[in-house]
């Protein structure tokens, strides 16, 4: 039985605590949130041992685990402080603000031997995961170019309130949405040589990007075009997709269903034939102790408690894997922040320069209405 | 309860198998009129319950069962609540506490609360939720609802919390104010009926999904044949299909012959989905009181 305690009561850290309290294994030993009203609720509800403060918490509850769902901003001094009082850390995701404390916190976890996870749940989704399988049993031969998509109902209409709705606080869509497709292609491709051609591009929001266009270049010119959004209204929830195309055939992935397409020359694999395979979630999805939202909510923690109890610092979005795609995510930015480097397009004028905080042109403003 | 009951999730894009067959369902109900279309169909076949969740487009449904009570006398609300998306998208834009707020009819009852102020009774948490069951009820007044569920994105939450109190709040709530049976969606069967069991829920009214595959039945296929055997709770099929997983009549064949199923939720979009799927229940689940079959089924 080990030992865990939930930080943030968000959206993400209450999915967390019900999960995580539900896990044979697990001993949910006490929650912390900054907000008296969830705490005094679930205190009086569920009979959780509650604190309003984390390094409180670390000092007066022997603990073998944290999960940290907090506003990314917090995410670097609160997983430093645990892994400083000898925790393991599940943190949600994005990692961290900037990649510098990311690698610091790195090499922290690596001194003091402990067990890390990002909350990059795709990679526990069975369609993505079976992606990753075909792809290195080189199934589709080499991978020469791939779509990475996220489209979702987030941001509808002008507005901002929330932390995620502030740019300072890592808010946005490239680090909010868009963090999930880059996930899935670092872990599907590795690390880009470069990247180019970001749009950061504000929608409804004031001060964020709510779109995020892209191009990653890998080694040999194998490319990943990046299109995310998260203005789409006609899409009910959000929707992460995946193609890949390679000199042997084509990929197309989403949580639900893998379409695939292997030529005659491609490997042998057992279950797959040359020409169209379709399977869904239904026969790649591995069953859960405990069911919310999706079984990769569930995985994920199943395979970080494994982790902490068999003492495994090795597995699946350890932090040295989130750092990367911070790093990706660091680098759009740079890009992003360059229009001047980009080519004019002879007898057009210029577009005036797409950054994240750009006001809508008097035309847009215009049209809207 | 009559023995199937129509869903819903094919009328708002809910398809666990295909984004894509989702789109199509979006576009093929996007006007209410194909809705209706539907449910009249499954009315005329002696469908008569529908199953369905709190999505705000039910309003207009509702409506048009209001105004045409004469020609549907039997047609029956069976609401699912909430519609969880609405919550989860206010919970991005307003945070936990503002979201609550938003829905709630009298935005002044968490301030001082949410100001830190002072903490909230037992007494007053309890008054927050019986509030939010009101507020998704209102749209389905003058129509018999005979049991009131609560969704399995709640319902798995809470139990994974520990938060049991709030199942027993509800019942007492659906059943005084509704006098309705009160129901729990979920997808951790055994979970919920020890829980429900130890919160003083005798014999739970509880759908979950029931499928030959074991698809999305945490805590295991067998466990779920046991509890089925023991008839500890009334037990209402989803997800017969498995999302299409399983060919139909393999499917009904299955479920139809697990022991103490009172009724089947099934998702079709047009007349002859309906006619298809009652014909294999017919087939393989036959009356045990021909013509006394509280469904109203015609002996054939």
């Amino acid at each position: 039985m080990i030992r865990v305690a939930v930080v943030g009561l968000g959206k993400m850290g209450i999915s967390h605590l019900s999960i995580a309290r539900a896990l044979p294994g697990v001993e949910l030993a006490a929650i912390c949130d900054s907000s008296g009203i969830m705490l005094d609720v679930l205190a009086k509800y569920t009979g959780l041992k509650t604190y309003t403060s984390l390094e409180r918490m670390l000092a007066d509850e022997p603990l073998d685990a944290v999960i940290v769902a907090t506003p990314t901003r917090l995410h670097a001094p609160m997983v430093r402080a645990a892994l400083e009082a000898g925790v393991a850390v599940f943190c949600e995701k994005p990692f961290c603000l900037g990649t510098d404390e990311g690698e610091e916190l790195v090499a922290l976890a690596a001194e003091k031997d402990l067990v890390t996870q990002v909350g990059y749940h795709n990679r526990f989704v069975g369609v993505f995961a079976e992606v990753k399988r075909l792809l290195d049993a080189g199934a589709i031969g080499d991978v020469t170019h791939s779509l990475a998509e996220a489209y979702g109902p987030v941001v509808l209409k002008p507005q901002g309130g929330t932390w995620r709705s502030r740019k300072s606080e890592g808010g946005g869509c490239l680090y909010d949405y868009a963090a999930h497709p880059l996930n899935l292609m670092n872990w599907y491709l590795g690390e880009p040589e470069s990247v180019g051609g970001t749009v950061l591009n504000s929608v409804f929001s004031r001060e964020i990007d709510d779109e995020v266009s892209s191009t990653l270049v890998y080694p040999g010119n194998v490319t990943t075009q990046v299109s995310v959004n998260w203005c789409d209204e006609s899409v009910r929830k959000m929707t992460t997709r995946i193609t890949l195309w390679g000199t042997k055939g084509r990929i197309f992935a989403d949580r639900q269903e893998l379409q695939a397409y292997f030529r005659e020359d491609a490997p042998e694999l057992a279950g797959y034939r040359p020409g169209w395979n379709v399977k869904y979630t239904t026969e790649l999805t591995e069953p859960v102790s405990f069911y919310l939202r999706g079984e990769e909510y569930t995985a994920q923690l199943e395979h970080f408690a494994q982790r902490v109890a068999d003492h495994q610092v090795a597995g699946t979005n350890d932090f040295a894997s989130a750092v990367v795609t911070d790093r990706l995510i660091e680098q759009m930015r740079v890009d992003a922040d360059q229009p001047d480097a980009r080519v004019s397009v002879e007898g057009t004028p210029r577009t005036p320069a797409a950054t994240h905080t750009r006001k809508p042109g008097l035309l847009a403003r215009l049209r809207r209405h | 309860m009559e023995r199937l009951l129509l869903g819903d999730n094919q009328f708002f894009g809910v398809n666990h198998m295909s984004e894509e067959k989702a789109r199509q369902q979006q576009m093929q109900f996007q006007d209410d009129e194909a809705i209706i279309a539907v449910l009249e169909a499954a009315y005329a076949e002696g469908i008569h319950s529908f199953m369905c969740t709190t999505h705000d487009r039910m309003g207009a449904i509702a409506d048009h069962f209001r105004a045409h009570r004469d020609e549907f006398p039997e047609f029956t609300v069976l609401p699912g609540m909430p519609y969880a998306h609405k919550y989860a998208n206010a919970v991005t834009t307003d945070g936990m506490v503002g979201a609550i707020q938003k829905f709630l009819p009298d935005g002044g009852l968490l301030d001082a609360a949410v100001r830190g102020t002072r903490s909230m009774a037992r007494k007053e948490i309890e008054g927050v939720l019986t509030l939010l069951v009101d507020a998704e009820m209102k749209m389905f007044a003058g129509l018999p609802t005979p049991v009131v569920w609560l969704q399995n994105v709640v319902t798995d939450l809470l139990l994974g919390m520990g938060f049991n109190g709030a199942f027993e709040v509800f019942a007492r709530h659906v059943r005084e104010k509704y006098d309705a049976e009160p129901g729990f969606i979920t997808m951790n069967l055994p979970l919920a009926v020890e829980r429900l069991n130890a919160v003083g829920i005798e014999n739970p009214l509880i759908c979950s999904n029931i499928n030959k595959i074991g698809f999305r039945m945490s805590g295991g296929i067998d466990a779920y044949r046991r509890l089925l055997d023991e008839n500890r709770f009334r037990a209402v099929a989803m997800s017969v299909y498995a999302s299409g997983a399983i060919p139909p009549e393999e499917a009904i064949e299955w479920v139809c012959a697990q022991p103490h199923i009172e009724a089947i939720v099934f998702g079709a979009s047009s007349a002859r989905n309906i006619a298809s799927t009652r014909q294999l229940v017919d087939r393989y689940w036959p009356t045990q009181a021909a013509g006394a079959d509280s469904s109203g089924r015609q002996t054939p």
